[in-house]
């Protein structure tokens, strides 16, 4: 064998080299594209919003003077109606992941199901609120309540919750299950001892996104019928008498934010479209917020593990 | 040479030490599915002494050490007929009706890459502890303390036993596996290849390790490397495609095997 | 025939050993042939020769020596490899012995061919040949791992000691009859006793192949 003439090669590594660069000028203005226009929708956002973002926008009902109107119906729905979402959630899909990955035989029937958890990511939330519909506020008699919301919401992000939880059980190694066992641990030692505190960052991960996605979902909470102007907060969870806790607030009837801000896109008035800003604004802070938890929830637990 | 053959005599000390048992395979078969991954397989397990599988990639020795802590009962399709029996109370490990959790807090596992939990150390060795049952704080530490020192490990780590197990060395993570196998008084204690991911000072310290666990346990060890086999074990199996070729006294097989396939397989000349 | 090593370098390793065993063992060959000849001869050029010619076999002794020492550190040999390569070790330690035999033989020679002869040989030339055939057969033996031939060689010994035996007493003969031939009888019979020294040396490297061939050991049990 000789060796290719050493231009010969130059040459040939030139022409790789080209292509090289033109991939990473292509990727860099698709990258840039996507993130100016994001960008470039947030300053709009914030830039419209900026005058009605005063502490007392936070702290007033909607009103009929768009300079006095507030979200604060709308924010303390969206946070109550997300706490009955993820604690209706979390339990039902870390449980029902766990039960998949870790439990389930391996054969058509678990396949199938898998297969249908994914799909079901993938329904149309407006399908949710239908059956939300039927099922919670007519069957259950939960009225068009904040626990029918929740429990709606939930729904949506079971998916998520159970896929984001299977994806993580499944990146602890088997040879530390099997260290586990050798010591004699049962199947449920071995998972709720090892497998689900050492994925607890990738579950939480799935978690929050699934509940970032939630809090901005705004048909299935129509569709079961949210009020859309709410001058009042719902009964405090909170009591002065015994038992200190109450849990009416479940059947109160509520706003979320994105429905606050559908309402006031819908108003002729000119002074409303900065108000809806506004919320846009409170409302992306929010789900960015959640996402930054996400990461840090997630750098916080995996910094400890190493496989 | 016929006639010369009767005057010859073993070299001494070439016949197997006649130590007390502690588990032996009798006719142990067993199967992935359809596989017939061990063949018949009739091996003593002497007590305080160190046996070794040998054999090439696929020829069930690893297969054969899993089924000493009934570890393929994890996985589905796996079936085990034959049995191993386990004395001084002459239990039949596989038999149905003995649990395999049972059987695993009596026979501990080392495995071939260090597999500590990403816990702290105390709590990795403390763990089997915990499954036991055993809460009793003072306890719990004497165990720990004797564990760790029995691997030889409680003078590099008993000043920081809060942190975690993943940042020590390679070596000393194997070391922290076999405390945490230790830890629940085993008696007899498995090795899957314990070091074929340690460098080879790590690995002479292991060795050491095991021969001195041998005078608590009886050790039973899967492993690659043929010198090692050599260099620790007091019994060794070469195994083959599923069937046990020869097992002899580690000294005999190691100089003068009895079966050409044993002899051209630690020569170096298989394939 | 043999399986190869997996690693061809370790066959190479473990033939060049073989052949210059092979190629030391014809040495020291030459040597008895040529010390039995100085003798016969009365020739002590040759027999000068022959002392500064055990010079080479102390060296071929030192430097299979290394070789063997090498590929123990290196290869790890196991089994027959391990008893190849032990028994090459002690071989050349009796090869060399051959060698210092021969040298003695020669040394002695030089001293009788100062006086007149004593008498005509005729057992001491058989003598060598049969111990020249032995220490080649051991050699054989060990080369091509026949069992067969070792103990032909083990069982040849004895017809040597007989040879000597009757040296012996041939030479007291000798010495009782001619008190002025004593001196050269003594050193005759010097050299019967080195040539029986050569095929006791030779017996040695034919029961270490049995050994290594049957993994048994026959030293000290067979006469």
């Amino acid at each position: 064998m000789t060796p290719a003439p050493t231009a010969d090669l130059r040459k040939l590594i030139a022409r790789h080299r080209l292509w090289e660069r033109v991939f990473t000028i292509v990727g860099l203005i698709a990258l840039l594209i996507g993130l100016l226009v994001l960008l470039g929708l947030f300053t709009q956002l914030a830039v419209t919003g900026a005058p009605r973002l005063t502490p007392e926008f936070f702290t007033s009902f909607p009103s009929r003077i768009a300079e006095k109107a507030g979200i604060l119906s709308a924010w303390v729905g969206s946070l109550l109606v997300m706490l009955v979402t993820a604690c209706s959630a979390i339990p039902l899909g870390v449980a029902a992941g766990v039960y998949l990955e870790e439990y389930a035989p391996k054969n058509w029937l678990t396949a199938i199901i898998e297969i249908n958890v994914m799909n079901l990511a993938g329904v149309p939330s407006i399908i949710y609120g239908l059956l939300a519909l039927g099922l919670f506020v007519y069957q259950f008699g939960f009225g068009q309540s904040i626990l029918s919301a929740g429990l709606t919401l939930a729904l949506l992000i079971l998916p998520i919750v159970i896929v984001a939880t299977r994806e993580a059980l499944r990146a602890v190694p088997g040879i530390i299950r099997e260290a586990a066992y050798a010591l004699g641990a049962t199947r449920w030692q071995m998972v709720s001892h090892h497998v689900v505190p050492y994925s607890a960052g990738g579950i939480l991960t799935g978690v929050i996104i699934g509940l970032s996605r939630a809090i901005g979902e705004t048909a299935p909470i129509i569709t079961i019928g949210a009020l859309t102007f709410i001058a009042f907060l719902p009964t405090p969870p909170v009591t002065g008498e015994f038992p200190f806790l109450s849990f009416q607030w479940l059947k109160d009837p509520f706003t979320v934010l994105p429905i606050q801000m559908f309402n006031w896109t819908s108003r002729p008035e000119e002074a409303f479209q900065l108000n809806a800003a506004a919320a846009g604004v409170v409302l992306l802070v929010m789900t960015l917020a959640m996402n930054a938890l996400a990461i840090w929830l997630r750098y916080r637990i995996r910094r400890k593990i190493k496989w | 040479m016929v006639e010369l053959a009767t005057n010859i005599f073993d070299a001494p000390g070439s016949e197997p030490a006649t130590a007390a048992l502690k588990a032996e395979s009798r006719h142990l078969n067993f199967h992935y599915g359809a596989f017939h991954a061990l063949k018949d397989i009739s091996l003593p397990v002497h007590d305080h002494s160190i046996t070794a599988l040998i054999g090439p990639s696929g020829c069930g020795k690893s297969t054969f050490l899993r089924c000493f802590n009934r570890m393929h009962d994890l996985y589905p399709g796996n079936r085990y007929q034959g049995e191993i029996v386990l004395y001084p109370d002459n239990v039949d490990i596989l038999a149905p009706s003995v649990d395999p959790i049972e059987v695993r807090m009596r026979i501990s596992m080392v495995f071939q890459k260090p597999n500590p939990f990403p816990k702290s150390i105390f709590e990795n060795v403390a763990y089997g502890l915990k499954v036991r049952g055993i809460t009793q704080r003072d306890l719990v530490e004497t165990k720990v303390e004797q564990a760790l020192r029995g691997a030889a490990l409680w003078n590099e780590v008993k000043d920081r036993l809060n942190e975690l197990a993943g940042n020590l060395s390679g070596g000393q993570q194997q070391r922290l596996c076999i405390a945490r196998a230790l830890a629940i008084d085993p008696e007899l204690i498995l090795f899957d290849e314990p070091t074929s991911a340690l460098d080879p000072i790590a690995t002479a310290s292991i060795e050491e390790l095991m021969l001195e666990l041998k005078e608590q346990v009886a050790i039973l060890i899967v492993t690659h490397n043929m010198q090692q086999a050599a260099r620790v074990s007091d019994h060794t199996a070469f195994l083959y495609m599923g069937e046990v070729i020869e097992f002899n006294d580690t000294k005999k097989l190691f100089t003068m095997p009895d079966k050409k396939q044993t002899e051209d397989y630690i020569t170096g000349r298989f394939g | 025939m043999e399986r190869e090593h997996i690693i061809r370098q370790y066959d190479l390793e473990l033939n060049e050993i073989r052949e210059k065993l092979l190629e030391m063992g014809g040495k020291v060959e030459v040597m008895i042939a040529n010390a039995m000849k100085s003798l016969v001869e009365r020739d002590s050029a040759l027999a000068e020769q022959t002392i500064a010619f055990d010079h080479h076999i102390n060296h071929m002794e030192v430097e299979i020596d290394e070789k063997c020492l090498q590929v123990l550190a290196r290869r790890q040999p196991a089994a027959r490899d391990l008893r190849f390569l032990t028994l090459a070790l002690k071989i050349v330690t009796d090869l060399e012995r051959i060698g210092d035999q021969c040298r003695n033989i020669a040394k002695r020679v030089l001293e009788l061919n100062t006086e007149p002869p004593l008498k005509p040989y005729i057992d001491l030339p058989r003598m060598s040949a049969a111990a020249a055939t032995m220490v080649r057969e051991a050699l054989d033996a060990f080369v091509k791992g026949d069992a067969e031939l070792a103990l032909k060689v083990c069982k040849d010994d004895a017809f040597v000691d007989g040879l000597n035996d009757q040296i012996q007493r041939e030479l007291l003969v000798f010495m009782m009859s001619d008190p002025t031939s004593i001196s050269r009888a003594v050193k005759v019979n010097y050299i019967a006793k080195c040539l029986e020294r050569v095929a006791d040396h030779a017996t040695n490297v034919a029961e270490m192949v049995i050994f290594m061939v049957k993994g048994k050991d026959i030293r000290h049990t067979v006469a």
